[in-house]
C-alpha cells in the first residue's frame, strides 16, 4: 500500500521521575537501591515516539506500530497495563535487566535481534522510532547503533516532527543548537528517528484500545526471549549522588526596589 | 601505545571550527600528554583546510575530510567521514564534541569500527587508565567509567573546559578520501521555532527560568498571562538572557490552561528537558522538588524569586532566595536594566 509504514518503536521503562534514586553496588554493573520496587513508567522520550508513531500510522492506512521493549517481564507487564490504554500497538517484549548502568551497545544488539525476528516486518517500509536518549542511561547511543546493525544509514536524532509527502519522502525537523531545528528531506523508509518531545500531547486512555492491545500483550510477555547484556569492557570506578545542598540566603521582608537593585547588580558582576 | 584522535567539525560558516570542537582539541592535547599517546586531529567540513589554522600549536597530525558533501550535517556522509578519519589515524581513543552533529553520528561510526561510545562526558582524569565522568538518570547520579575495549569514542560536553587557542604557523594537513554511500537525505536548512523572537541563547550569561506560577491566579484572583509574557520577554531583551522553563509550564499548552505564547518544549529544562550551562541562573515562580532541580545543575550561581519561603526548588539549591512577588520584582528589575542600557548607549 502506498505510503504505509511498519513503525517499530523501541521504548524501555524507567523509574518514575518523582522517585528518589540512590545508587547501589551490584554483582556486575551498579544499580539502584530497591530498583525492582520502584514504580516504573515508559521512558518519556520513547513515549513521545510511540504517540507520534500511532499518529503517523493513523494517517497512513495499512501502517502498523510495533512496540519493542526490553526489561524484566514483571515490570514490563506492570507498565504495559497503563501504556496499552493509550494507542494501538503490537508488543514485542524482551526479558532483560533494568536500569541505566547496562551497556547501550548490548541493548542495541538485543533489540536488533528482536526486531529481525518480527514476522512479516517489511524492512523497506520500516521506520525505526525511539527516544533520542533514555531517561536512565541518557546516552543517545542505542538508536544509532541499532540503526547501523539493521543497515539503516538515514538517521535523525532529537526529532520533533515528521511530515510525509505524497511521493513517500518525508521532511524531518531535528533539534540543533540554539533552540533551532535542522530541516532535512529523506527519500523514504527505512530510516531511524530518535524523538525528542514531538508535538503531541499524551493521548487519553481508551478502554477499546486497551482491550485490543491486551489481547496481544500477555502472549508477547509469555514468549519474551531472555537476554543477558554484555558490559563490553565498561566498568564503573564510582557511582554517587551529587552534593546538592547549598547554603541558601533567604531574603524576606525587603522592598521589591531593593531586591531588584541587588539582582541587577548581581547580573552585572 | 594509545593513539588519540580528536574529531572536530566546522560551524555554519563552513571555514571555522565550532567552540565545542576547540574544547575537544584542548582536551586532546592535555590527555595525549597524560596517556603518552600520539595525537591526530580530524576535521570535517566544506572548507576543512581553512579551519585547520585554528589547531596550530597542537603539534598534532591534522587530517581533513572536506568538500560539498560535508557542508551538510547529515548522518550518512558524516558517519562515513568520522569512520574514514578514525581508520586513517588508527585511533584507539577518540574525543569528539557532543554537538548535535556529532552526537548523531559518532556512535554509529564507532560501531562500524568495532568500537564503543560513551557520551555526555563532563570531565576526564587519569587513574590507572583514562577515566570519564558522566551523569545517569537525567543528571541525578554521577559515575566515573572506564572501558577496556578499543577503539573507545568519548563525546565531550560543551562548556566543560577552555577552548584551544591557536599559536604559531598553520599545520600541514592531509586529505582523507571518503567513499560515500548513496545519499538519500538532503539538508534543506535550519528553522527557528515559530516564536515572536528567539528565546534560547546558549552563550548567554544568564538563564532565566520561568515556572508555572507565572500563569496561576495572582493576589487579585486573576491570571495575568499577558503581563507575565511582557515581563519575561522584557527581561530576556534587557539582560540578553536565555529562557528555560519548568515542565509544568510548557505542558500547559496541551492542557487548555493559560500559556505563555513563546514557550515551547525546546525551553524545557529538567528531567525531560535540557540541562543548559550558564554562569548565572534566576528562577522565578518555580516550585517542585528533585525532578526540576536537575535542570540547573550546571548553573554556577543561582538565585530564585518565590513567594514560598520553603520552596523546595530554591532552598538548598539556590544561593539566594528572594521571598517576594516575581511580577513586582521583575517589573522593577526590567526598569533598572532598561535605564542602565539607555545610559550605556
Amino acid at each position: 500500500m502506498a505510503n504505509s509504514f511498519h513503525i517499530v518503536v523501541c521504548a524501555s521503562i524507567v523509574p518514575d521521575p518523582l522517585q528518589t534514586l540512590e545508587p547501589a553496588a551490584g554483582a556486575g554493573a551498579p544499580g539502584l537501591k530497591n530498583e525492582m520496587m520502584l514504580p516504573a513508567v515508559l521512558d518519556p522520550w520513547a513515549a513521545s515516539a510511540l504517540y507520534e508513531a500511532a499518529n503517523l500510522a493513523a494517517k497512513h492506512p495499512g501502517s502498523k506500530v510495533y512496540l519493542v521493549s526490553l526489561g524484566p517481564k514483571s515490570k514490563l507487564q506492570q507498565v504495559m497495563m497503563t501504556v496499552a490504554q493509550k494507542v494501538p500497538f503490537e508488543l514485542v517484549a524482551v526479558d532483560g535487566p533494568l536500569g541505566g548502568f547496562t551497556d547501550a551497545h548490548s541493548t542495541a544488539a538485543a533489540l536488533a535481534e528482536a526486531i529481525t525476528a518480527i514476522p512479516g516486518l517489511e524492512r523497506e517500509h520500516m521506520l525505526l522510532f525511539g527516544g533520542w536518549e533514555s531517561a536512565s542511561r541518557g546516552a543517545g547511543v542505542t538508536m544509532p547503533v541499532l540503526g547501523e546493525r539493521l543497515g539503516i544509514t538515514d538517521q535523525f536524532q532529537g526529532v520533533d516532527e515528521i511530515t510525509v509527502r505524497d511521493d513517500g519522502s518525508f521532511e524531518v525537523l531535528e533539534r540543533v543548537e540554539g533552540g533551532k531545528h535542522q530541516v532535512s528531506v529523506c527519500a523514504g523508509a527505512p530510516a531511524v528517528l530518535g524523538w525528542a518531545t514531538g508535538s503531541l500531547p499524551e493521548p487519553r486512555n481508551s478502554p477499546q484500545v486497551g482491550m485490543a492491545n491486551m489481547r496481544g500483550i500477555m502472549p508477547a510477555l509469555q514468549k519474551a526471549k531472555s537476554v543477558k547484556l554484555d558490559a563490553n569492557g565498561l566498568s564503573y570506578v564510582s557511582v554517587s549522588l551529587p552534593k546538592q545542598q547549598r547554603v541558601t540566603r533567604v531574603v524576606r521582608d525587603v522592598p521589591e526596589d531593593e531586591i531588584a537593585r541587588e539582582i541587577v547588580q548581581w547580573i552585572a558582576e | 601505545m594509545e593513539k588519540l584522535l580528536v574529531l572536530t567539525h566546522v560551524d555554519e560558516s563552513g571555514a571555522a571550527l565550532t567552540k565545542a570542537s576547540l574544547e575537544s582539541v584542548a582536551a586532546g592535547v592535555e590527555f595525549a600528554g597524560a596517556l603518552g599517546a600520539s595525537l591526530t586531529i580530524g576535521i570535517v567540513g566544506a572548507q576543512g583546510e581553512a579551519a585547520a589554522e585554528q589547531v596550530a600549536g597542537t603539534a598534532a597530525r591534522v587530517l581533513i575530510v572536506c568538500g560539498e558533501a560535508f557542508a551538510q550535517a547529515r548522518y550518512a556522509s558524516d558517519a562515513a567521514a568520522c569512520e574514514a578519519l578514525a581508520r586513517a589515524a588508527e585511533a584507539t581513543i577518540v574525543f569528539a564534541p557532543a554537538s548535535s552533529r556529532f552526537a548523531r553520528v559518532v556512535p554509529g561510526a564507532a560501531f562500524q569500527l568495532g568500537g564503543f561510545t560513551d557520551t555526555h562526558i563532563t570531565s576526564l582524569a587519569m587513574g590507572e587508565t583514562l577515566e570519564a565522568c558522566r551523569w545517569y538518570y537525567r543528571q541525578r547520579v554521577e559515575a566515573v567509567v572506564r572501558r577496556e575495549t578499543r577503539p573507545w569514542f568519548l563525546l565531550l560536553e560543551g562548556g566543560t573546559r577552555a577552548a584551544w587557542v591557536a599559536s604559531g604557523d598553520a599545520p600541514e594537513v592531509e586529505r582523507v578520501a571518503v567513499t560515500l554511500p548513496a545519499l538519500r537525505t538532503t539538508v534543506s536548512g535550519v528553522r527557528a521555532p515559530k516564536l515572536d523572537e528567539q528565546t534560547i541563547r546558549p552563550e548567554a550569561k544568564v538563564l532565566f527560568v520561568a515556572g508555572a506560577g507565572w500563569t496561576k491566579k495572582q493576589a487579585d484572583g486573576q491570571v495575568h498571562a499577558a503581563e507575565a509574557e511582557q515581563l519575561i520577554l522584557g527581561f530576556l531583551r534587557a539582560a540578553d538572557a536565555s529562557l528555560g522553563s519548568s515542565k509544568s509550564l510548557v505542558d500547559q499548552s496541551g492542557e487548555n490552561q493559560p500559556v505563555l505564547k513563546f514557550m515551547t518544549h525546546m525551553n524545557q529544562i529538567g528531567q525531560t528537558g535540557a540541562t543548559p550551562r550558564h554562569p548565572k541562573g534566576l528562577s522565578t515562580c518555580c516550585h517542585g522538588e528533585e525532578p526540576h532541580v536537575v535542570g540547573w545543575r550546571f548553573i554556577t550561581e543561582r538565585r530564585a524569586v518565590s513567594l514560598d519561603p520553603n520552596c523546595g526548588w530554591a532552598r538548598g539549591k539556590a544561593d539566594v532566595l528572594y521571598v517576594a512577588d516575581a511580577f513586582k520584582v521583575m517589573a522593577k528589575v526590567n526598569a533598572l536594566l532598561m535605564e542602565k542600557n539607555k545610559a550605556a548607549n
